[in-house]
């Protein structure tokens, strides 16, 4: 735990301004090295066989014609990796078992969707390896299915697991089921507050699964020498997880396992967990070479890990002077084949921006046949925030209220307590929604068949363990090495406010990212933490070291340590009194390092605490073709609280790509599935993500209210800009037809019948 | 059978390789060239990230095979800077920040310049339907659509 | 997939010889695109690929008799740039620049638009309504037949084992003649037609319609020629009611089917709506010749 630290108060020269990225030149270029860019000699390429079936029992495998097929070295299949322990480990909301995730990297008993990996080859080409898959015979006895999440919950369903008893059920039920879990979470007496309650307004929602859709397939090289120590390359959200979850299911040391961060592109979270690392590294575990396994676009569809599909219920009631007196949501998350659906989230931020005295909350997760969920971006929280946020819109509507304006009235401030237990402690949702109502585009009049739909969302954010090492080199340049993958820039904001902290100019800071064996541990890039708790540990660092640069200057003078002071780079005696020196820059100090000590270096590590959330309000305008349902947004505007922006280009960056996103995912993205259980649209021809053509300029608002608990102010940034954004695009087209829109996506067909039952036609 | 032997140009120097008559150009440049900035995001010609041109024409090079490239000139995105010197397309793409993580860049990169030679002064909606077959998930477009049109001015000599 | 071969033939003889060979397991190479996805998924498996790119009458564009032929295997931007086939056939470069993206259009072909048999191909509605022939070559005889009886099913034809179409003819245009084209897709961009609509039509001197050909694809097995929709247009002056009975009539003729990319009902309302859209900008076209 860090213990709280002030922001700095000073004039700031480094943050706030917009260099340029240090991975910037690679990445124009094509010299930036991606998972797939990776090859070494004796190099064998790898290739996953995976299950045509949505859900059926392996009766056998047959690998001898593919190992037998000249250029093919090895074939494996579960049986080369150890059996897990059935345990659900670590925190509730991000537990894990590895009983699961072995079956899910590599199918045993069952196969359990269209996709799940059940075998793999690696041969001397692609070629030979995809013959090989032919030559794998499997003897599947084929299972009845099930996908839709209330079909799911059916007690006469197809059971994914025989012996799946609900847990967090009191008793426990008798029966299996294919729900894996229920949660509540209770604050008040929400009975007595809707009794209380002059409107109520109930709605039930539906969301279709979405990717990630990030562009870049899971891809990697991974070397098992034969003396057990192995290497890894790939693109991944955090190598040390990687690399712990590998070693795992490979039942082998994390120490002899060391993971390159390769360049990532995109993550979003679907590359939190691992998929082809496993496999590749049992592979070249088996031959005796490294193993290079790149995913298909097809693969990626058919077999990582998306945001879970939806049905939901949200009721709230409100007093006529708009004062929200109580809420109660039901949400129902497919998990996929596995458990571990982010239905907690969903539950906990559902009314987190929110007031309100009495709440319920209550979450199920449960299984069915198509892949396991993994983390997109404020996993959960989207989908939870759709339902909130278009009741609210509803009772808005309700009471004459406008949409903005009733938020504000209910709004989470200091001391507000959430309904799993903590009170809010940090300001900035009121100022983003402020913010909003100040934007001009709020009060610009609309035209024919266009609606204007607003909402505000909530996301944790998150701190947790970074490691940061500070190197000053022999010039008085200097490297900031951490284990935080790099998405999309926090290497630039790490090195800012490196060089703000240490007084030195932006490009005389190199960071990079060490690996798992250079560097002490960091969790994920993930979670909206990098910048805040790799900062925390970056900046630690950095003082450290300034803490020794003052302590070699008062060696170089010869005076004591405590009368040197650092200031705009450089060593000065704490006033006259302590001696009249010219003052020393870093590389005056850094050429004078060996005859005072010697090499001049701190590492730091932090479980950061003192996380303030992400929060944000967002405002969208359509068009809607009243005959043919087609809907064009003309106008976004994201106004989040970013608390400081280290660097505000990159900032802008994160919220536009997460309206993008949320766009895409409330109009057109959705897996499309056939009777047999098999995915229809496994490409980007059919699962349809905005392309530039489909969006507008997305303004952004970065409101700053700074965290008290970082150095520099930093709230994460990443994820709460996509919370509110599916139903501000909800609540915009529902106002441009006069008809509420409940479910997504919300593609021509539903809005033109949407459109026709409004017209009464 | 034997393997095709091809000889083409790519990014101005003359290259001869091997490859199977159903080898893509992009996996010819990636694999068998080591010229692995043309990316591949999707392998059927819908997210552009493997653009490049053959001949002046722009194309995605999944749906080009190794042995079409015979006697063409290709260009990729390691051939878009001349020596160290950066194409005001790359410089403005890192100026405006129209770039997260980067994989759909050099794709978009070899696009765009295709759209100025042919249109030295489009319209912010020229460049957006022009990019179209370009993904990105990242940015949302916004920047990068800022960025060709300040490219584009540069280059006109504004 | 390891034993397939490859030839680039650069004459018709040549290329004809090959096809007919090979078992019948020989395919046509022109831009690809729908080609090489089909062996990436394994739907196809091809012996042998014969690139017609090097044959100079399947590449080219030229005029004839006042209109235009133009090569079965010229690449849907070398059309988008011919600036008098633009300026003759725009509701035809309507269709053709809503294939794919750019990239896709540096290799996509009509030829192979055409012959791929998507019953939501983007060209092949203009062609029709257009009125243009297909110039067929076989080994023995070379044949000429309307664009709209080549497709005969979702990937099937016409053509005989062997036989190649080699080019397309439009004819000379009629003064006071306008074509377009008009799609639904869900985005702007990038998808497959849910509904195409294509209509070319021609005025007299006093604006009343005097020819007219609509053609919808995507909502039958195959692109689909609609006289009942083009009737509703001939002797009218095209005004709103003649568009309604346009709509009604191109809805009437529909027979679709529920798939991913769109429903039965929807397609049915939508084909109306896009042809009487697609007549409105013929008929702006047609009143500015």
């Amino acid at each position: 735990m860090s213990a709280a630290i002030a922001p700095e108060k000073k004039k700031l020269k480094v943050v706030g301004t917009r260099p340029l990225r240090p991975d910037g030149v690679p990445k124009v270029t094509g010299l930036a090295r991606y998972g797939a860019d990776y090859s070494l000699p004796g190099m064998l390429w790898g290739k996953i066989l995976r299950s045509p079936h949505a859900h059926a029992r392996i009766r056998s495998i047959d690998t001898s014609r593919a190992q037998a097929l000249p250029g093919v070295k090895v074939v494996m299949t579960s049986a080369d990796l150890p059996e897990q322990k059935f345990e659900y480990v670590g925190a509730e909301r991000v537990a894990v078992n590895f009983w699961h995730m072995t079956r899910n990297i590599m199918a045993r008993e069952k196969v359990l969707y269209e996709g799940h990996a059940v075998a793999a080859v690696a041969a001397i080409s692609r070629t030979v390896a995809d013959e090989a898959l032919r030559l794998i015979k499997v003897d599947y006895e084929t299972l009845p299915h099930v996908i839709d999440v209330e079909e799911a919950m059916r007690p006469d369903a197809p059971l994914l697991f025989e012996d799946m008893i609900t847990r967090g059920v009191e008793p426990a039920p008798v029966k299996p089921s294919n729900i894996s879990k229920r949660i509540e979470f209770k604050i008040g007496d929400p009975e007595a507050g809707f009794a209380a309650a002059d409107e109520i307004v109930e709605m039930s929602f539906k969301t279709a699964p979405v990717h990630q859709g990030y562009i870049e397939p899971q891809a990697c090289l991974a070397r098992f020498d034969t003396d057990g120590q192995a290497e890894l390359w790939a693109s991944s959200q955090g190598h040390f997880v990687i690399r712990a979850l590998s070693a795992k299911i490979l039942g082998m040391n994390i120490g002899n396992l060391r993971v390159h961060a390769a360049e990532i592109g995109g993550g979003f979270g679907g590359k939190n967990v691992p998929y082809v690392e496993p496999v590749a590294l049992a592979l070249s575990r088996k031959s005796g070479h490294p193993v290079k396994i790149v995913m298909s676009r097809e693969e990626v569809f058919k077999a990582c890990g998306p945001a879970p599909g939806s049905s939901m219920t949200v009721k709230i009631g409100v007093r006529k002077d708009g004062k929200i007196v109580a809420a109660d949501g039901v949400f129902k998350f497919q998990a996929g084949a596995v458990p571990g659906s982010p239905v907690m989230n969903a539950c906990m931020c559902a009314f987190a921006p929110y007031d309100i005295p009495n709440v319920r909350s209550v979450g199920y997760d449960v299984v069915c046949n198509r892949p396991k969920t993994a983390a997109y971006r404020a996993p959960g929280t989207p989908i939870s925030a759709y339902a909130v946020e278009s009741v609210i819109d509803m009772v808005a509507a309700k009471i004459s209220m406008d949409p903005l304006q009733l938020r504000l009235k209910n709004v989470a401030r200091p001391g507000t307590p959430t309904v799993w237990g903590p009170k809010h402690t940090h300001e900035g949702y009121a100022e983003t929604i402020e913010a909003l109502m100040r934007h001009p585009g709020y009060t610009a009049p609309l035209g024919k068949n266009q609606g204007r739909g607003v909402a505000s969302g909530y996301w944790f954010n998150n701190g947790g363990e970074s490691s940061a090492a500070v190197h000053v080199n022999e010039d008085g340049t200097v490297v900031v090495a951490t284990g935080s993958a790099d998405l999309s820039g926090t290497r630039a904001s790490l090195a800012m406010m490196a060089a703000e902290t240490l007084g030195i100019d932006y490009d005389n800071v190199r960071p990079i990212v060490a690996d798992t064996a250079s560097i002490g541990y960091g969790h994920l890039a993930a979670g909206s933490r990098t910048t805040f708790a790799t900062g925390i540990a970056v900046t630690d660092a950095c003082k450290k070291v300034i803490g020794e640069l003052c302590k070699r200057a008062a060696m170089i003078w010869d005076i004591e340590a405590e009368d040197v002071i650092w200031e705009d780079g450089q060593a000065r005696p704490a006033g006259a009194s302590k001696g009249r020196f010219e003052p020393l820059s870093l590389k005056a100090i850094a050429a004078k390092r060996s005859v005072t000590g010697g090499p001049i270096v701190a590492e730091v590590s932090v479980n950061a605490g003192g996380v303030a959330p992400g929060f944000a309000t967002e405002m969208c305008d359509v068009e809607v073709d009243p005959e043919t349902g087609q809907v064009k947004v003309l106008h976004f505007v994201t106004a989040q609280d970013v608390g400081r922006a280290i660097h505000p280009g990159y900032v802008e960056g994160q919220l536009q790509g997460g309206a993008a996103q949320g766009i895409g995912w409330a109009l057109n993205e959705e897996y499309i599935y056939d009777k047999a259980g098999c995915l229809a649209n496994a490409g980007f021809l059919d699962y349809r993500i905005p392309v530039a053509s489909d969006l507008p300029r997305i303004d952004t608002v970065l409101v700053e209210v700074p965290n008290p608990n970082h150095p520099y102010g930093v709230k994460g940034v990443g994820e709460a800009n996509i919370v509110p954004s599916l139903a501000a695009v909800a609540n915009a087209v529902s106002h441009a037809i006069g008809r509420r829109m409940t479910e997504l996506p919300m593609s021509p067909p539903k809005v033109l019948h949407a459109l026709d039952s409004e017209r009464g036609g | 059978m034997a393997k095709h032997h091809v000889t083409a140009t790519v990014n101005g120097d003359v290259v001869e390789f091997l490859c199977e008559t159903h080898q893509t150009l992009l996996e010819v440049l990636r694999d068998e060239l080591g010229l692995t900035g043309t990316k591949e995001g999707c392998g059927t010609g819908d997210c552009g990230a493997c653009s490049v041109t053959v001949d002046g024409r722009l194309m995605c090079s999944c749906l080009v095979l190794g042995v079409e490239a015979e006697g063409k000139a290709i260009q990729t995105i390691e051939g878009m800077a001349v020596g160290t010197k950066l194409h005001p397309l790359q410089r403005k793409f890192l100026e405006h920040a129209a770039l997260q993580c980067g994989i759909c860049t050099p794709g978009i990169l070899i696009a765009a310049r295709s759209l100025l030679e042919r249109n030295p002064d489009p319209t912010e909606e020229e460049v957006r339907y022009w990019l179209a077959g370009n993904l990105c998930r990242c940015t949302g477009y916004h920047k990068i659509v800022d960025a060709v049109l300040d490219a584009a001015r540069e280059m006109r000599g504004g | 997939m390891r034993k397939m071969r490859y030839e680039a033939p650069t004459t018709l003889e040549a290329a004809l010889a090959l096809l007919s060979g090979a078992n019948g397991q020989a395919r046509v190479l022109a831009g690809g695109t729908d080609l090489l996805i089909g062996m990436r998924a394994g739907r196809v498996e091809p012996e042998l690929l014969v690139d017609i790119k090097d044959i100079p009458e399947m590449v080219s564009i030229v005029a004839e008799n006042g209109g235009f032929r133009f090569g079965a295997a010229v690449t849907c931007m070398e059309l988008v740039e011919h600036e008098e086939f633009a300026k003759a056939w725009p509701g035809v470069i309507d269709g053709v620049r809503l294939i794919g993206s750019i990239q896709v259009k540096g290799r996509a072909t009509v030829g192979g638009n055409l012959c791929n048999a998507s019953p939501a191909a983007d060209s092949v509605p203009a062609m029709i309504a257009a009125g243009a022939s297909a110039r067929i070559a076989g080994l023995s005889r070379k044949r000429e037949t309307r664009v709209e009886d080549i497709a005969t099913g979702p990937g099937k034809t016409s053509l005989a084992k062997g036989e190649i179409v080699t080019s397309f003819l439009l004819p000379r245009r009629p003064p006071h003649s306008g074509d377009a084209y008009l799609r639904f897709t869900p985005r702007t961009e990038m998808d497959i037609a849910v509904v195409g609509a294509g209509v070319n039509l021609t005025l007299d001197d006093s604006g009343v319609c005097s020819q007219a050909r609509v053609s919808l694809g995507a909502v039958a097995e195959r692109a689909l020629l609609v006289p009942e929709a083009a009737a509703a247009l001939i002797g009218t002056k095209v005004d709103a009611a003649a568009l309604e009975r346009l709509a009604a009539a191109a809805s009437a003729a529909c027979r679709p089917i529920d798939d991913k990319r769109g429903t039965k009902a929807f397609r049915f309302k939508v084909a109306g709506v896009m042809a009487r859209r697609a007549a409105e900008v013929a008929l702006a076209r047609a009143r500015k010749n």
